[in-house]
Protein backbone atom coordinates (compact mmCIF):
# COMPACT_ATOMS: atom_id res chain seq x y z
CA UNK A 1 0.00 0.00 0.00
CA UNK A 2 1.51 3.43 -1.01
CA UNK A 3 1.21 6.45 1.53
CA UNK A 4 -1.91 8.07 0.40
CA UNK A 5 -3.72 4.71 0.46
CA UNK A 6 -2.32 3.99 3.77
CA UNK A 7 -2.99 7.66 5.44
CA UNK A 8 -7.20 6.49 4.38
CA UNK A 9 -7.10 3.25 5.98
CA UNK A 10 -5.24 4.29 9.29
CA UNK A 11 -7.05 7.85 9.45
CA UNK A 12 -10.72 5.79 9.13
CA UNK A 13 -9.65 4.11 12.10
CA UNK A 14 -10.49 6.98 14.86
CA UNK A 15 -12.05 9.84 14.61
CA UNK A 16 -9.15 11.83 16.29
CA UNK A 17 -6.64 10.88 14.52
CA UNK A 18 -4.06 13.47 12.42
CA UNK A 19 -1.56 13.53 10.36
CA UNK A 20 1.63 15.09 10.43
CA UNK A 21 3.00 17.14 7.63
CA UNK A 22 6.91 17.33 7.79
CA UNK A 23 7.73 13.53 7.68
CA UNK A 24 9.78 11.26 5.89
CA UNK A 25 6.96 8.50 5.42
CA UNK A 26 3.26 8.48 6.93
CA UNK A 27 2.97 9.35 10.22
CA UNK A 28 0.11 9.81 12.16
CA UNK A 29 -0.61 11.43 16.05
CA UNK A 30 -2.68 9.33 18.34
CA UNK A 31 -4.10 11.02 21.25
CA UNK A 32 -2.77 9.02 24.12
CA UNK A 33 -5.85 8.09 26.07
CA UNK A 34 -6.57 6.34 22.34
CA UNK A 35 -2.75 4.93 21.89
CA UNK A 36 -3.93 0.90 22.93
CA UNK A 37 -6.93 0.67 21.01
CA UNK A 38 -5.49 2.44 18.25
CA UNK A 39 -2.69 0.12 18.05
CA UNK A 40 -4.65 -3.04 18.56
CA UNK A 41 -6.86 -2.02 15.42
CA UNK A 42 -3.13 -1.34 13.48
CA UNK A 43 -1.38 -4.61 14.81
CA UNK A 44 -5.33 -7.12 13.79
CA UNK A 45 -7.04 -5.46 10.73
CA UNK A 46 -5.67 -7.11 7.93
CA UNK A 47 -5.00 -4.24 5.52
CA UNK A 48 -3.00 -2.68 7.87
CA UNK A 49 -1.33 -5.91 10.01
CA UNK A 50 1.79 -3.78 11.71
CA UNK A 51 2.94 -6.91 13.46
CA UNK A 52 6.49 -5.23 14.12
CA UNK A 53 7.46 -2.05 16.35
CA UNK A 54 10.75 -1.28 15.07
CA UNK A 55 12.03 1.78 17.03
CA UNK A 56 10.38 3.38 20.24
CA UNK A 57 11.49 6.63 21.31
CA UNK A 58 11.10 10.32 21.91
CA UNK A 59 11.55 13.90 21.35
CA UNK A 60 11.45 16.29 24.11
CA UNK A 61 10.36 19.70 22.74
CA UNK A 62 10.86 21.67 25.19
CA UNK A 63 9.64 25.05 23.46
CA UNK A 64 6.27 23.24 23.25
CA UNK A 65 6.29 21.68 26.98
CA UNK A 66 5.29 18.58 25.52
CA UNK A 67 7.23 15.23 24.78
CA UNK A 68 6.56 13.30 21.68
CA UNK A 69 7.08 9.66 21.98
CA UNK A 70 7.33 7.89 19.01
CA UNK A 71 7.20 4.25 17.32
CA UNK A 72 8.14 2.76 13.98
CA UNK A 73 6.03 0.33 12.75
CA UNK A 74 6.32 -1.95 9.95
CA UNK A 75 4.38 -5.20 8.41
CA UNK A 76 5.82 -7.62 7.01
CA UNK A 77 3.05 -9.20 5.68
CA UNK A 78 2.76 -6.06 3.05
CA UNK A 79 5.97 -4.26 3.65
CA UNK A 80 4.71 -0.56 4.66
CA UNK A 81 5.95 1.86 6.84
CA UNK A 82 4.21 3.84 9.63
CA UNK A 83 5.49 6.68 12.05
CA UNK A 84 2.49 6.79 15.10
CA UNK A 85 3.35 9.66 17.14
CA UNK A 86 1.83 10.39 20.61
CA UNK A 87 2.30 13.80 22.49
CA UNK A 88 2.17 13.83 26.27
CA UNK A 89 2.83 16.96 28.76
CA UNK A 90 6.38 17.36 29.99
CA UNK A 91 5.05 19.26 32.94
CA UNK A 92 1.99 17.24 34.10
CA UNK A 93 2.07 13.08 35.15
CA UNK A 94 0.26 11.93 32.45
CA UNK A 95 -0.02 7.74 32.13
CA UNK A 96 1.10 6.36 28.70
CA UNK A 97 -0.24 2.64 28.33
CA UNK A 98 2.72 0.50 27.25
CA UNK A 99 2.35 -1.44 24.12
CA UNK A 100 3.95 -4.96 25.39
CA UNK A 101 0.40 -6.74 25.27
CA UNK A 102 0.40 -5.62 21.20
CA UNK A 103 3.94 -5.87 20.77
CA UNK A 104 6.19 -7.79 22.95
CA UNK A 105 9.13 -6.01 22.18
CA UNK A 106 7.81 -2.67 23.50
CA UNK A 107 8.41 -3.61 27.36
CA UNK A 108 12.19 -3.31 25.94
CA UNK A 109 12.03 -0.14 24.34
CA UNK A 110 9.23 1.13 26.92
CA UNK A 111 12.20 0.59 29.68
CA UNK A 112 15.15 2.40 27.72
CA UNK A 113 12.36 5.71 27.60
CA UNK A 114 11.54 5.58 30.88
CA UNK A 115 15.62 5.18 31.57
CA UNK A 116 16.01 8.73 29.58
CA UNK A 117 13.30 10.32 29.78
CA UNK A 118 11.32 9.42 32.85
CA UNK A 119 7.85 8.20 30.94
CA UNK A 120 6.01 6.43 33.11
CA UNK A 121 4.08 3.58 31.17
CA UNK A 122 1.04 2.30 32.88
CA UNK A 123 1.00 -1.43 33.25
CA UNK A 124 4.32 -1.91 32.65
CA UNK A 125 5.97 -5.27 34.34
CA UNK A 126 8.72 -4.11 34.87
CA UNK A 127 9.59 -0.75 34.45
CA UNK A 128 13.11 -0.16 35.78
CA UNK A 129 16.64 1.76 34.53
CA UNK A 130 17.94 -0.09 31.40
CA UNK A 131 21.19 1.87 30.38
CA UNK A 132 22.05 4.14 33.88
CA UNK A 133 22.35 2.96 37.24
CA UNK A 134 19.30 2.26 39.29
CA UNK A 135 20.33 5.28 41.26
CA UNK A 136 21.22 7.79 38.57
CA UNK A 137 19.31 10.90 39.44
CA UNK A 138 17.49 12.83 36.50
CA UNK A 139 16.68 11.94 32.95
CA UNK A 140 19.52 12.90 30.61
CA UNK A 141 17.74 13.48 27.23
CA UNK A 142 15.72 15.64 28.33
CA UNK A 143 16.71 19.01 27.01
CA UNK A 144 17.39 20.39 30.30
CA UNK A 145 19.03 17.90 31.77
CA UNK A 146 21.84 18.85 33.88
CA UNK A 147 24.62 17.35 35.72
CA UNK A 148 28.27 17.60 37.70
CA UNK A 149 29.99 15.84 34.66
CA UNK A 150 28.76 18.25 31.77
CA UNK A 151 31.15 20.81 30.60
CA UNK A 152 30.16 24.15 28.89
CA UNK A 153 32.15 24.38 25.64
CA UNK A 154 34.54 27.39 25.48
CA UNK A 155 33.41 28.56 22.04
CA UNK B 1 43.78 -42.57 57.13
CA UNK B 2 40.74 -43.99 58.55
CA UNK B 3 40.23 -47.35 59.11
CA UNK B 4 36.69 -48.91 58.20
CA UNK B 5 36.07 -49.04 61.60
CA UNK B 6 36.58 -45.64 62.67
CA UNK B 7 34.32 -44.52 59.75
CA UNK B 8 31.97 -46.36 60.58
CA UNK B 9 32.21 -45.23 64.27
CA UNK B 10 32.67 -41.68 63.27
CA UNK B 11 29.79 -41.37 60.08
CA UNK B 12 26.67 -42.09 62.38
CA UNK B 13 27.88 -39.80 64.84
CA UNK B 14 28.40 -36.95 62.25
CA UNK B 15 25.20 -37.31 60.92
CA UNK B 16 23.67 -37.27 64.26
CA UNK B 17 25.35 -34.50 65.02
CA UNK B 18 24.52 -32.62 61.92
CA UNK B 19 20.67 -33.56 62.58
CA UNK B 20 20.61 -32.66 65.78
CA UNK B 21 22.20 -28.89 64.45
CA UNK B 22 19.49 -28.30 61.78
CA UNK B 23 16.19 -27.32 62.45
CA UNK B 24 13.98 -30.42 61.26
CA UNK B 25 10.42 -29.86 60.33
CA UNK B 26 7.75 -31.91 61.24
CA UNK B 27 7.81 -32.88 57.40
CA UNK B 28 11.22 -34.14 57.22
CA UNK B 29 10.66 -36.10 59.99
CA UNK B 30 7.56 -37.65 58.21
CA UNK B 31 9.54 -38.06 55.01
CA UNK B 32 12.13 -40.16 56.95
CA UNK B 33 9.58 -42.03 58.95
CA UNK B 34 8.01 -42.88 55.41
CA UNK B 35 4.53 -41.42 56.62
CA UNK B 36 4.07 -39.31 53.88
CA UNK B 37 1.77 -39.29 50.79
CA UNK B 38 3.02 -38.60 47.19
CA UNK B 39 1.51 -35.01 46.62
CA UNK B 40 3.79 -34.48 49.57
CA UNK B 41 7.16 -35.79 48.40
CA UNK B 42 6.53 -34.42 45.06
CA UNK B 43 6.72 -30.94 46.61
CA UNK B 44 9.37 -31.78 48.83
CA UNK B 45 11.62 -33.46 45.68
CA UNK B 46 11.32 -29.36 43.85
CA UNK B 47 14.75 -28.03 44.45
CA UNK B 48 14.96 -24.40 45.52
CA UNK B 49 15.29 -21.77 42.76
CA UNK B 50 18.85 -19.95 43.00
CA UNK B 51 20.00 -17.20 41.03
CA UNK B 52 23.72 -17.47 38.78
CA UNK B 53 25.12 -14.25 37.82
CA UNK B 54 27.09 -14.27 34.27
CA UNK B 55 28.95 -11.53 33.64
CA UNK B 56 29.93 -8.74 32.47
CA UNK B 57 33.62 -10.40 32.89
CA UNK B 58 32.58 -13.24 31.36
CA UNK B 59 34.14 -14.79 27.99
CA UNK B 60 31.33 -16.15 26.41
CA UNK B 61 28.76 -12.69 26.89
CA UNK B 62 30.93 -11.10 24.38
CA UNK B 63 32.29 -8.18 26.32
CA UNK B 64 30.30 -6.51 29.21
CA UNK B 65 27.13 -8.03 29.52
CA UNK B 66 25.35 -9.61 32.57
CA UNK B 67 22.96 -12.04 32.46
CA UNK B 68 21.32 -13.09 35.95
CA UNK B 69 19.91 -16.56 35.15
CA UNK B 70 17.49 -17.54 37.70
CA UNK B 71 17.56 -21.80 37.54
CA UNK B 72 16.39 -24.40 39.22
CA UNK B 73 19.01 -27.00 38.86
CA UNK B 74 21.02 -27.24 36.39
CA UNK B 75 17.48 -25.56 33.49
CA UNK B 76 17.40 -22.00 33.07
CA UNK B 77 14.04 -20.59 34.12
CA UNK B 78 14.60 -16.87 33.75
CA UNK B 79 17.09 -14.64 31.78
CA UNK B 80 17.21 -11.26 32.98
CA UNK B 81 19.28 -9.19 31.41
CA UNK B 82 21.49 -6.33 32.75
CA UNK B 83 22.93 -3.64 30.48
CA UNK B 84 24.50 -0.69 30.32
CA UNK B 85 28.50 -1.26 31.26
CA UNK B 86 29.66 0.38 28.24
CA UNK B 87 26.50 3.36 27.86
CA UNK B 88 28.44 6.02 26.30
CA UNK B 89 25.46 8.65 25.64
CA UNK B 90 25.58 8.43 22.38
CA UNK B 91 22.43 9.91 21.57
CA UNK B 92 22.89 12.68 24.15
CA UNK B 93 26.31 13.78 21.99
CA UNK B 94 24.71 13.41 19.23
CA UNK B 95 22.66 16.32 19.82
CA UNK B 96 25.97 18.43 20.41
CA UNK B 97 28.02 17.78 17.14
CA UNK B 98 26.93 18.50 13.57
CA UNK B 99 25.75 15.84 10.74
CA UNK B 100 29.34 15.57 9.51
CA UNK B 101 30.61 13.90 12.34
CA UNK B 102 27.54 11.89 13.46
CA UNK B 103 28.81 9.25 10.99
CA UNK B 104 31.94 8.33 13.30
CA UNK B 105 29.63 7.56 15.96
CA UNK B 106 28.14 4.85 13.93
CA UNK B 107 31.44 2.93 13.77
CA UNK B 108 31.91 2.74 17.24
CA UNK B 109 27.91 1.07 17.83
CA UNK B 110 28.77 -2.22 16.01
CA UNK B 111 32.32 -2.21 15.61
CA UNK B 112 32.33 -5.27 13.10
CA UNK B 113 29.70 -3.58 10.88
CA UNK B 114 31.43 -0.61 10.69
CA UNK B 115 31.19 0.34 6.90
CA UNK B 116 27.45 -0.14 7.27
CA UNK B 117 26.74 1.73 10.13
CA UNK B 118 28.78 4.38 8.11
CA UNK B 119 26.47 3.75 5.46
CA UNK B 120 23.34 4.23 7.20
CA UNK B 121 24.16 7.54 8.74
CA UNK B 122 25.72 9.07 5.56
CA UNK B 123 22.71 7.87 3.42
CA UNK B 124 20.23 8.64 6.09
CA UNK B 125 21.57 12.51 6.03
CA UNK B 126 21.79 12.46 2.20
CA UNK B 127 18.39 11.11 1.57
CA UNK B 128 17.05 14.00 4.19
CA UNK B 129 19.23 16.28 1.76
CA UNK B 130 18.11 14.84 -1.65
CA UNK B 131 21.35 13.99 -3.02
CA UNK B 132 22.20 12.04 -5.98
CA UNK B 133 25.11 10.06 -5.85
CA UNK B 134 26.61 8.15 -9.13
CA UNK B 135 27.40 4.41 -10.16
CA UNK B 136 30.07 4.12 -8.66
CA UNK B 137 30.09 5.23 -5.30
CA UNK B 138 27.01 2.79 -4.82
CA UNK B 139 28.82 -0.08 -6.24
CA UNK B 140 32.07 0.48 -4.34
CA UNK B 141 30.14 0.72 -1.16
CA UNK B 142 28.25 -2.30 -1.78
CA UNK B 143 31.30 -4.28 -2.53
CA UNK B 144 32.77 -3.13 0.67
CA UNK B 145 29.65 -3.71 3.05
CA UNK B 146 29.29 -7.25 1.48
CA UNK B 147 33.43 -7.62 2.65
CA UNK B 148 32.28 -6.03 5.47
CA UNK B 149 29.22 -8.78 6.11
CA UNK B 150 31.76 -11.65 5.37
CA UNK B 151 34.41 -10.55 8.20
CA UNK B 152 31.32 -10.15 10.90
CA UNK B 153 30.33 -13.25 10.06
CA UNK B 154 33.72 -15.31 10.08
CA UNK B 155 34.34 -13.48 13.75
CA UNK B 156 30.85 -15.33 14.51
CA UNK B 157 31.96 -18.04 13.38
CA UNK B 158 35.16 -18.36 15.17
CA UNK B 159 33.95 -17.37 18.72
CA UNK B 160 30.67 -19.60 17.60
CA UNK B 161 33.42 -22.48 17.82
CA UNK B 162 35.07 -21.06 21.01
CA UNK B 163 32.15 -20.91 22.36
CA UNK B 164 31.16 -24.26 22.36
CA UNK B 165 34.49 -25.56 23.34
CA UNK B 166 36.24 -26.02 19.87
CA UNK B 167 39.61 -23.62 19.95
CA UNK B 168 40.07 -23.93 16.11
CA UNK B 169 37.66 -22.29 14.23
CA UNK B 170 38.84 -19.30 16.53
CA UNK B 171 42.45 -19.25 14.67
CA UNK B 172 41.01 -19.99 11.26
CA UNK B 173 38.27 -17.47 10.95
CA UNK B 174 41.01 -15.02 12.58
CA UNK B 175 43.12 -15.85 9.98
CA UNK B 176 40.92 -15.51 6.73
CA UNK B 177 39.46 -12.57 8.95
CA UNK B 178 42.87 -10.61 8.63
CA UNK B 179 43.09 -10.44 4.78
CA UNK B 180 39.77 -8.43 4.60
CA UNK B 181 40.84 -6.42 7.08
CA UNK B 182 44.26 -6.07 5.36
CA UNK B 183 42.08 -5.14 1.82
CA UNK B 184 40.30 -2.29 4.21
CA UNK B 185 43.99 -1.34 5.74
CA UNK B 186 45.19 -0.42 2.24
CA UNK B 187 42.04 1.22 0.97
CA UNK B 188 40.63 3.29 4.27
CA UNK B 189 43.82 3.19 6.59
CA UNK B 190 41.59 1.85 9.25
CA UNK B 191 41.36 -1.63 10.27
CA UNK B 192 38.10 -1.76 12.81
CA UNK B 193 36.96 1.83 12.41
CA UNK B 194 37.07 2.78 8.86
CA UNK B 195 34.63 6.11 8.72
CA UNK B 196 34.98 5.46 5.35
CA UNK B 197 31.41 6.34 3.77
CA UNK B 198 31.02 9.80 4.30
CA UNK B 199 28.07 11.74 3.12
CA UNK B 200 28.05 12.91 -0.35
CA UNK B 201 30.43 9.90 -0.99
CA UNK B 202 33.42 7.87 -0.03
CA UNK B 203 36.02 9.57 2.11
CA UNK B 204 39.04 8.01 -0.55
CA UNK B 205 38.87 6.33 -3.50
CA UNK B 206 39.48 2.57 -3.58
CA UNK B 207 43.23 1.52 -3.65
CA UNK B 208 44.81 0.97 -7.10
CA UNK B 209 44.81 -2.89 -6.21
CA UNK B 210 41.94 -3.15 -4.43
CA UNK B 211 40.23 -5.37 -7.43
CA UNK B 212 42.78 -7.29 -8.17
CA UNK B 213 42.78 -7.76 -3.63
CA UNK B 214 39.46 -8.93 -3.57
CA UNK B 215 38.97 -11.09 -6.02
CA UNK B 216 42.47 -13.10 -4.75
CA UNK B 217 40.55 -13.17 -1.70
CA UNK B 218 37.27 -14.45 -3.32
CA UNK B 219 39.70 -17.32 -4.71
CA UNK B 220 40.99 -17.80 -1.80
CA UNK B 221 38.31 -17.90 0.72
CA UNK B 222 35.78 -19.81 -1.81
CA UNK B 223 36.78 -23.11 -0.78
CA UNK B 224 37.84 -22.08 2.91
CA UNK B 225 33.52 -21.93 3.76
CA UNK B 226 33.46 -25.76 2.48
CA UNK B 227 35.95 -26.27 5.02
CA UNK B 228 34.51 -24.82 7.65
CA UNK B 229 31.06 -26.65 7.29
CA UNK B 230 33.43 -29.51 7.01
CA UNK B 231 35.48 -28.97 9.56
CA UNK B 232 32.83 -27.14 12.17
CA UNK B 233 29.33 -28.13 10.79
CA UNK B 234 29.68 -31.54 10.25
CA UNK B 235 30.68 -32.44 13.41
CA UNK B 236 27.91 -34.35 15.14
CA UNK B 237 28.80 -32.69 18.77
CA UNK B 238 28.30 -29.44 17.16
CA UNK B 239 24.58 -30.27 15.87
CA UNK B 240 24.12 -32.31 19.01
CA UNK B 241 25.04 -28.82 20.78
CA UNK B 242 22.73 -26.72 17.91
CA UNK B 243 20.25 -28.75 16.90
CA UNK B 244 16.94 -28.01 18.60
CA UNK B 245 18.51 -25.55 21.05
CA UNK B 246 17.10 -21.67 21.77
CA UNK B 247 14.48 -22.10 19.35
CA UNK B 248 12.08 -19.18 18.53
CA UNK B 249 9.31 -19.35 15.92
CA UNK B 250 8.85 -16.70 13.43
CA UNK B 251 5.09 -15.09 15.11
CA UNK B 252 7.38 -14.45 18.69
CA UNK B 253 10.59 -12.89 16.52
CA UNK B 254 8.35 -10.75 14.65
CA UNK B 255 6.70 -9.77 18.09
CA UNK B 256 10.31 -9.12 19.85
CA UNK B 257 11.09 -6.94 16.99
CA UNK B 258 14.35 -9.61 15.80
CA UNK B 259 15.60 -9.17 13.11
CA UNK B 260 18.86 -10.07 10.98
CA UNK B 261 19.52 -13.56 10.32
CA UNK B 262 17.14 -14.53 13.16
CA UNK B 263 14.54 -13.40 12.09
CA UNK B 264 15.32 -15.18 8.31
CA UNK B 265 16.40 -18.71 10.70
CA UNK B 266 13.14 -18.16 12.16
CA UNK B 267 11.60 -18.27 8.63
CA UNK B 268 10.93 -14.93 7.75
CA UNK B 269 12.23 -14.40 4.48
CA UNK B 270 12.86 -10.31 5.92
CA UNK B 271 16.38 -8.91 4.00
CA UNK B 272 16.29 -4.98 3.55
CA UNK B 273 18.07 -5.89 0.85
CA UNK B 274 16.19 -7.71 -1.38
CA UNK B 275 12.52 -5.81 -0.16
CA UNK B 276 13.63 -2.21 -0.25
CA UNK B 277 16.81 -2.18 -2.31
CA UNK B 278 19.31 0.39 -1.68
CA UNK B 279 23.31 0.68 -3.10
CA UNK B 280 23.02 -1.41 -5.81
CA UNK B 281 21.70 -4.52 -4.74
CA UNK B 282 18.76 -4.65 -7.19
CA UNK B 283 20.91 -4.99 -9.76
CA UNK B 284 22.64 -8.20 -8.11
CA UNK B 285 21.08 -11.32 -8.04
CA UNK B 286 21.17 -13.18 -4.35
CA UNK B 287 19.46 -15.52 -2.60
CA UNK B 288 17.74 -14.69 0.74
CA UNK B 289 18.51 -17.67 3.12
CA UNK B 290 15.68 -19.17 5.66
CA UNK B 291 15.59 -21.47 8.33
CA UNK B 292 12.59 -23.47 9.02
CA UNK B 293 12.64 -24.56 12.84
CA UNK B 294 14.03 -21.27 14.09
CA UNK B 295 16.90 -22.99 16.35
CA UNK B 296 20.78 -22.22 16.91
CA UNK B 297 21.58 -24.82 13.60
CA UNK B 298 18.99 -22.49 11.86
CA UNK B 299 21.19 -19.44 12.51
CA UNK B 300 23.92 -21.08 12.04
CA UNK B 301 23.12 -22.98 8.35
CA UNK B 302 21.87 -19.04 7.47
CA UNK B 303 24.77 -17.22 8.42
CA UNK B 304 27.48 -19.99 6.47
CA UNK B 305 24.57 -19.21 3.90
CA UNK B 306 24.94 -15.31 3.63
CA UNK B 307 28.25 -15.64 3.73
CA UNK B 308 28.45 -17.29 -0.02
CA UNK B 309 25.56 -15.28 -1.20
CA UNK B 310 28.25 -11.88 -0.21
CA UNK B 311 30.85 -13.57 -2.44
CA UNK B 312 28.72 -14.10 -4.95
CA UNK B 313 27.16 -10.51 -4.98
CA UNK B 314 31.13 -9.28 -4.88
CA UNK B 315 31.71 -11.46 -7.89
CA UNK B 316 29.07 -9.59 -9.70
CA UNK B 317 30.10 -5.98 -9.09
CA UNK B 318 33.96 -6.58 -8.49
CA UNK B 319 35.05 -6.83 -12.39
CA UNK B 320 32.98 -3.97 -13.55
CA UNK B 321 33.14 -0.75 -11.14
CA UNK B 322 31.80 2.33 -12.80
CA UNK B 323 34.45 4.91 -13.61
CA UNK B 324 33.37 8.04 -12.04
CA UNK B 325 34.30 10.61 -9.04
CA UNK B 326 34.45 9.16 -5.31
CA UNK B 327 32.90 12.37 -4.17
CA UNK B 328 30.02 13.68 -5.73
CA UNK B 329 28.95 16.21 -3.27
CA UNK B 330 31.31 18.21 -0.85
CA UNK B 331 29.11 18.91 1.93
CA UNK B 332 30.56 21.42 4.03
CA UNK B 333 31.25 21.39 8.17
CA UNK B 334 27.84 22.67 8.66
CA UNK B 335 25.23 20.51 6.94
CA UNK B 336 21.54 22.12 7.89
CA UNK B 337 19.04 19.37 7.44
CA UNK B 338 15.76 20.56 6.10
CA UNK B 339 13.15 20.30 9.12
CA UNK B 340 11.14 17.20 9.85
CA UNK B 341 11.43 14.00 11.57
CA UNK B 342 13.52 10.99 8.93
CA UNK B 343 13.86 7.35 9.78
CA UNK B 344 16.08 5.39 7.59
CA UNK B 345 17.15 1.98 7.95
CA UNK B 346 19.97 -0.69 6.40
CA UNK B 347 20.76 -4.20 6.70
CA UNK B 348 23.58 -4.74 8.84
CA UNK B 349 25.01 -7.97 9.43
CA UNK B 350 23.23 -8.36 12.72
CA UNK B 351 19.90 -7.03 11.24
CA UNK B 352 18.28 -3.26 11.08
CA UNK B 353 20.25 -0.50 11.98
CA UNK B 354 17.62 2.56 11.96
CA UNK B 355 18.76 6.37 11.90
CA UNK B 356 15.98 8.31 13.28
CA UNK B 357 16.62 12.15 12.72
CA UNK B 358 14.74 15.20 14.27
CA UNK B 359 15.93 18.17 12.63
CA UNK B 360 15.02 21.80 13.67
CA UNK B 361 16.42 23.43 10.38
CA UNK B 362 19.52 23.77 12.63
CA UNK B 363 23.26 22.70 11.85
CA UNK B 364 23.10 20.17 14.52
CA UNK B 365 20.28 17.05 14.81
CA UNK B 366 17.51 18.11 17.89
CA UNK B 367 17.53 14.44 17.97
CA UNK B 368 19.04 11.51 16.54
CA UNK B 369 18.40 8.23 17.59
CA UNK B 370 20.10 5.00 16.69
CA UNK B 371 17.58 1.96 16.59
CA UNK B 372 20.46 -0.84 16.82
CA UNK B 373 19.94 -4.58 15.91
CA UNK B 374 21.51 -5.64 18.95
CA UNK B 375 19.63 -4.12 21.42
CA UNK B 376 15.90 -5.26 20.47
CA UNK B 377 17.96 -8.86 19.44
CA UNK B 378 19.11 -9.30 22.50
CA UNK B 379 15.74 -9.66 24.26
CA UNK B 380 14.95 -12.48 22.39
CA UNK B 381 17.50 -14.67 24.40
CA UNK B 382 14.14 -14.58 27.44
CA UNK B 383 12.10 -16.72 25.41
CA UNK B 384 14.89 -18.48 23.38
CA UNK B 385 17.20 -19.93 26.82
CA UNK B 386 13.85 -20.37 28.76
CA UNK B 387 13.69 -23.99 29.92
CA UNK B 388 16.66 -24.78 28.30
CA UNK B 389 20.48 -25.67 30.00
CA UNK B 390 23.27 -23.50 31.08
CA UNK B 391 25.40 -24.86 28.11
CA UNK B 392 22.63 -24.28 25.85
CA UNK B 393 22.50 -21.00 26.96
CA UNK B 394 26.04 -20.17 25.71
CA UNK B 395 24.91 -21.89 22.36
CA UNK B 396 22.18 -19.26 22.15
CA UNK B 397 24.00 -16.07 23.10
CA UNK B 398 26.99 -16.97 20.57
CA UNK B 399 24.21 -17.75 17.54
CA UNK B 400 22.41 -14.06 18.54
CA UNK B 401 26.16 -12.61 17.76
CA UNK B 402 25.90 -9.70 19.94
CA UNK B 403 27.89 -7.07 19.65
CA UNK B 404 28.10 -4.86 23.12
CA UNK B 405 28.73 -1.89 22.28
CA UNK B 406 25.87 -1.64 19.67
CA UNK B 407 23.31 -2.94 22.63
CA UNK B 408 24.20 -0.14 25.41
CA UNK B 409 24.99 3.59 22.78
Amino acid sequence: MDSAELQVVVGALHSSLTFREKSDRLSVVVPSDQLLSVAMKLRDSEPLSFDMLCAHTAIDWLKDEKIELIYQLYSTKHGHHLMMSVYVSRTEAVAVPSLHTVWQIAQWQEREVYDLFGICYSGHPDLRRILLEDDWKGFPLLKDYKDDFMLERPW
Amino acid sequence: MVSSEMASSVLPNSLSHTRAGIHISSLDERILKGQTDSKERADRETTQEYFVNMGPQHPSTHGVLRLVLRMDGETVRDVIPVLGYVHRGMEKKAEYVGYRQQVHFTDRLDYLSAVMGNWAMSSAIEKAMKTELNDRIETIRTIVAELTRIQSHQLWWGVLGMDLGAFTPFLYGFRDREKITAIFEETMGGRLTMNYIQPGGLMFDIHPDFVANVKKFISYFKPLIEEYEELFGGNVIVQERLKNVGILDAKSAISLGVTGPILRASGVAHDLRKLEPYGVYAKTKFNVPVGTVGDCWDRYQVRMQEMRESISIIEQLIDNVPEGKHMVMKFGAKIRVPEGVYYSQMETARGIFGIFIASDGSEKPYRMHFRTPNFNNLWAITQMAAGGRVGDLVAILSSIDIVVPDIDR
